[in-house]
């Protein structure tokens, strides 16, 4: 029997030698176990060399292998082809993103965003070593579990009709780091966190598609972060009317 | 070397059905407004008096007006119903380790809208 075989569209952009990006058609053998990082590495070792694509672990943990999957954001490393048999499959750059070069998308945007949430512990006074570590119960751990499995891998920004209208908003991830950081019961960063997460830019930006959890790999739920942030800034917003010299 | 920016096309809602949908839900809004306002002005009819109510409510009695509330009826339904349904989202009860199941945010919001709606039509038709 001949070896089964399916077609790969894929986005091709060259900076140094062209303007406009192009679809560049591939043929590759056609295994039920492949994802389609599997296939695009089979036509990086056997048919063109120059493809560029980011990946790192795959195995769905390092978030560095982000693509668009026939329209939706997937991880090519847990996208099988077979989900996709008899083809053609088309592979683009993650959405929303400037396109460095054909699968590679720019991302100083994100990690920008990232940053300006402070997504780590912040406390008032740091807790001398002599003293022993933060304890936690599995309770508190348990309220912000969830948004801690996070990859970066950015498809919750793909998914985002929001973001890609309004590329100043901060985002599903960020947001939603924000809140796991927030609901960290040894953090005490909320009030410097308000400034950002409860900025037009933010939580307020969001009409709540809610695309971006359903393409979440990790089961995040970004957009319920996001409506729990909400929640939070418009008690926040009745406060400071209720009561602007309150202690904030 | 300059990124390539993709344009966004204006019809980028229509490329899948869960942004369709959105944009739908975003929309019913429009109708919602629109029957508040025309309640609001059949209240100030009201306000006036039994007959300028009745001339209101005459003048009304045509198959565009009917079609109107019909579809906003429809909106407001899907709009409430879309509501309920993502509203575990963004309330979490927790009960130590575990979340309490969405079926127990969901339920109760139908349940008052059912209460609700018996109320008002034992009101309105006793
Ligand atoms: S929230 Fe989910 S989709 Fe978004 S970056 Fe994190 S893991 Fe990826
Ligand atoms: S290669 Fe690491 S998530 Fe896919």
């Amino acid at each position: 029997m001949a070896e089964r075989t399916i077609t790969l569209e894929v986005f091709r952009y060259r900076p140094d030698s062209e303007q406009e990006p192009t679809f560049q058609s591939y043929t590759v053998p056609y295994r039920e176990d492949w994802v389609v990082l599997d296939a695009l590495n089979y036509l990086k070792d056997e048919t063109d060399g120059s493809l560029s694509f980011r990946w790192s672990c795959r195995m769905g943990v390092c978030g560095s292998c982000g693509m668009m999957v026939n329209g939706t954001p997937r991880l090519s490393c847990s996208a099988f082809l077979k989900e996709y048999y008899p083809g053609p499959v088309r592979v683009e750059p993650l959405a929303n993103f400037p396109v460095e070069r054909d699968l590679i998308v720019g991302i100083d945007d994100f990690m920008n965003k990232l940053k300006s949430v402070k997504p780590w512990i912040v406390r008032d006074k740091e807790q001398p070593v002599s003293e022993g570590e933060y304890r936690q119960s599995p309770a508190q751990l348990a309220t912000f579990k969830q948004y801690s499995m996070c990859i970066n891998c950015m498809l919750c920004y793909a998914a985002c009709p929001v973001y890609g209208l309004q590329p100043d908003f901060v985002g599903p991830a960020a947001i939603a780091l924000a809140h796991r950081y927030n609901l960290d019961s040894r953090d005490q960063g909320q009030s410097l966190r308000k400034e950002v997460v409860f900025s037009h830019e933010a939580v307020w930006e969001c009409t709540f598609v809610g695309e971006c959890s359903v393409v979440c790999p990790k089961d995040v739920d970004p957009a319920g972060a996001i409506q729990q942030e909400k929640a939070l800034g418009a008690l926040d917003l009745v406060k400071s009317v209720l009561m602007p010299w309150g202690s904030r | 070397m300059k990124p390539y920016r993709r344009p966004i096309s204006p019809l980028w809602w229509t490329k899948k059905t869960s942004y369709t949908l959105f944009v739908l839900r975003e929309l019913t809004s429009v109708f919602i407004w629109a029957f508040l306002l025309f309640y609001l002005v059949q209240l100030s009819h009201l306000a006036q008096g039994t007959d300028e109510y009745l001339a209101f409510r005459d003048q009304r009695a045509s198959f565009g007006w009917l079609l109107f509330h019909i579809v906003a009826l429809i909106a407001a339904v899907y709009h409430t119903v879309t509501f309920f349904n993502v509203s575990p989202q963004a309330i979490v009860v927790r009960m130590g380790e575990e979340k309490v199941p969405p079926a127990f945010i969901v339920g109760p919001q139908y349940a008052a809208w059912l209460l609700t709606s018996v109320a008002i039509a034992w009101i309105v038709l006793r």
